[in-house]
């Protein structure tokens, strides 16, 4: 065997336990979201397999009959996802859109403003650039926690109580801070040369901005986008404080808050709801880690 | 140089406008203005609403000096919340370090499945903190949890082979139920969200150590701990703070996972501060407390970011 397979082979040994356990409750998740409720409830069940039990008229079992699926695939039921879906009185839909507009629109607001910041303070504001900078950077870990009570207050008083108007204003507080600190780290690893080329055919700092700047660090405005939106979608606590209506929820908050009522759980359908928004954002995320790794250490910390 | 002095000697307002000292503030301003109103504002109201009587009725109490802070310190929930949010965030980060630290060293260096394992990895973090959490709020479920089922089968089939009988099947843990299960719940779910961050972050502090560090080392003929202690450690070391830093600040004012998993229970035993400013300042009403109670994380985070960011620069100097 090679050295390079066995070292292989180690590497997998230690990272696979944690891997396992890292990602077991999103398989988990799944495993549940597919299940009838006469297989989940009975607790004689092996619940690492789909049991055949008598399934509810409602529960459509699409793979019925094909008996050669591993972990008895052919009982599972896609009724839960359309539960969520379908539902009267369940807002799943609704929190979904919410999410994404207030997440769209924070993200347009982020890049107006930390474009601009993250520009100067990488290149044009010299060494006071990089206390100003790390300052942005502390702003960031000025948590929600001590800002939610007087803010409750402060949008009660502006009338923007289960508006998403609220959530809107409040979010960049913190996207701004961490884009801003995000940006100046890849705005640093574009040479200063290429803007002086064109300041000297005549071209106005803006104009090389808007021009040569940004395009070629599209990448990095792309990290800004996903992980800016990604932090609008976890937020909790200002999204219970400030919105109690359900149709104006985000997700965050409307399937913790709305899917599970006192004692009633809808198990499955809840695993549903958690794992629609967390697949396509867990992807997004892997795919720009990368980016997020080089501009989160480019800004000061070498 | 000169050529771009000259090209931008056209005079004008434009001129002026290009000029660094009007350009870099004005590009920078709009940012600064947002976060002062945004953070500071909320941040000075926070400590004046903690210094009057105001409930959630109004913003305008009357002023009773420390009086919150004197009243919310002799709360018994109070100290017990500050407890357990020392607690959990120290045990937590402790387990996180040593964690990413493994993690992070055989995820540096290429190997066939690396992806595959990272993107494993990085799942808690990637998704929806309050989503990752009802999924631990199922595992721990009262009578259908997998982790029981899983405990009492590797028991009946392994264990109990060896004389091991650590629970009873009939009456096995309530993972949510009982104070000291409950805060151990709460660290595992917390650690997992927190470790493939702090993974992350080791990764990108240990990928940026010069390769020629490497080649020094082995010349010198420094491997395995020796080479680790004296080369490896104080390098990452900048980055591994903060790292640490963000870690704490995130577990000890997080509300999330203590909101969906015990709302502070069972009876205010895994109360945290977050979750306890939230109960004395939403539910109940009591904005001036609430605010109180939350401003009692400030001096430690403060205390803590001065420290970790005086080490990670000593560290980058030495």
């Amino acid at each position: 065997m090679s050295a390079s397979a066995r070292s292989s082979i180690v590497s997998w040994i230690i990272v696979g336990p944690f891997a396992i356990i890292l990602a077991f409750p999103f398989y988990w998740m799944l495993m549940t979201s597919l299940k009838t409720n006469g297989d989940l409830y009975d607790v004689n069940h092996d619940p690492f397999v789909f049991n055949a039990a008598p399934a509810a008229p409602n529960e459509s079992q699409p793979l019925k009959g094909h008996g050669w699926l591993p972990l008895g695939a052919e009982n599972i039921t896609t009724h839960n996802y359309g539960f969520i879906f379908h539902e009267p009185g369940i807002h799943y839909v609704r929190w979904l859109e919410n999410t994404a507009l207030v997440g769209g629109v924070v993200v347009l607001i982020t890049l107006a403003l930390a474009l601009p910041a993250g520009y100067a303070l990488a290149r044009l504001s010299g060494r006071w650039g990089q206390s100003a900078g790390v300052g942005i950077f502390l702003v960031y870990l000025v948590p929600p926690t001590l800002l939610f009570l007087p803010l409750s207050r402060v949008v009660a008083e502006l009338g923007l109580q289960d508006r998403l108007l609220s959530l809107i204003l409040v979010y960049p507080s913190f996207t701004v801070p961490f884009s801003t600190w995000l940006l100046m780290g890849f705005f640093k690893t574009i040479p200063a040369e290429l803007e002086d080329a064109a300041l000297v055919d005549g071209a106005s700092r803006l104009k090389a901005l808007a021009r040569i700047v940004f395009p070629i660090s599209l990448p990095g405005i792309l990290t800004v986008v996903i992980f800016s939106f990604s932090l609008c979608v976890n937020e909790f606590i200002y999204a219970v404080t400030f919105i109690s209506t359900s149709d104006a929820r985000t997700v965050s908050t409307g399937v913790p808050l709305e899917l599970i009522r006192g004692d009633v759980y809808f198990w499955q359908s809840l695993m549903a709801a958690t794992l629609i928004p967390a697949i396509p954002l867990a992807l997004l995320y892997n795919l720009f880690l990368d980016r997020f790794i080089a501009g989160f250490t480019g800004g000061a910390f070498r | 140089m000169a050529a771009v002095a000259e090209a931008r000697s056209k005079g004008g307002w434009r001129d002026t406008f290009e000029q660094r000292r009007f350009l870099a503030p004005l590009l920078i301003s709009p940012a600064v203005l947002y976060i002062l109103l945004l953070v500071g504002a909320p941040l000075v109201l926070a400590v004046y609403l903690s210094l009057t009587d105001a409930t959630a009725g109004s913003l305008s109490g009357h002023f009773v000096g420390l009086h919150n802070y004197a009243d919310v310190w002799h709360s018994e929930n109070f100290r017990r919340a500050l407890r357990n949010t020392i607690f959990f965030t120290v045990v937590s980060q402790a387990i996180v370090l040593v964690g990413a630290s493994i993690l992070a060293h055989q995820l540096v260096k290429p190997f066939r499945g690396r992806w595959f394992l990272r993107f494993l990895v990085v799942l808690p973090w990637a998704a929806p903190v309050a989503l990752g959490t009802i999924g631990w709020l199922w595992i721990f479920e009262s009578t259908l949890s997998v982790a029981n089922w899983s405990l009492v089968h590797l028991q009946t089939g392994v264990l109990g082979h060896l004389g091991l009988h650590l629970i009873d099947p009939l009456d096995p843990p309530q993972w949510l139920g009982r104070p000291n299960l409950a805060m151990a719940s709460l660290i595992m779910v917390h650690t997992w969200r927190i470790l493939p961050f702090a993974t992350v972050i080791f990764i990108a502090g240990l990928a940026s150590i010069p390769a020629e560090v490497d080649d020094a080392a082995r010349v010198d003929a420094a491997t395995g701990l020796r080479k680790f202690w004296y080369v490896t450690l104080p390098l990452q070391l900048p980055i591994a703070l903060v790292a640490l830093l963000f870690g704490i600040v995130f577990t000890a004012t997080d509300i999330t996972v203590v909101y969906i998993l015990t709302n502070g229970g069972p009876f205010n035993q895994t109360q945290m501060l977050p979750m306890w400013a939230f109960q004395t300042g939403i539910r109940s009403g009591s904005l001036g407390e609430g605010a109180a109670i939350s401003l009692y994380l400030l001096p430690i985070l403060v205390v803590v970011s001065i420290v970790m960011l005086w080490f990670a620069r000593r560290a980058e100097v030495t």
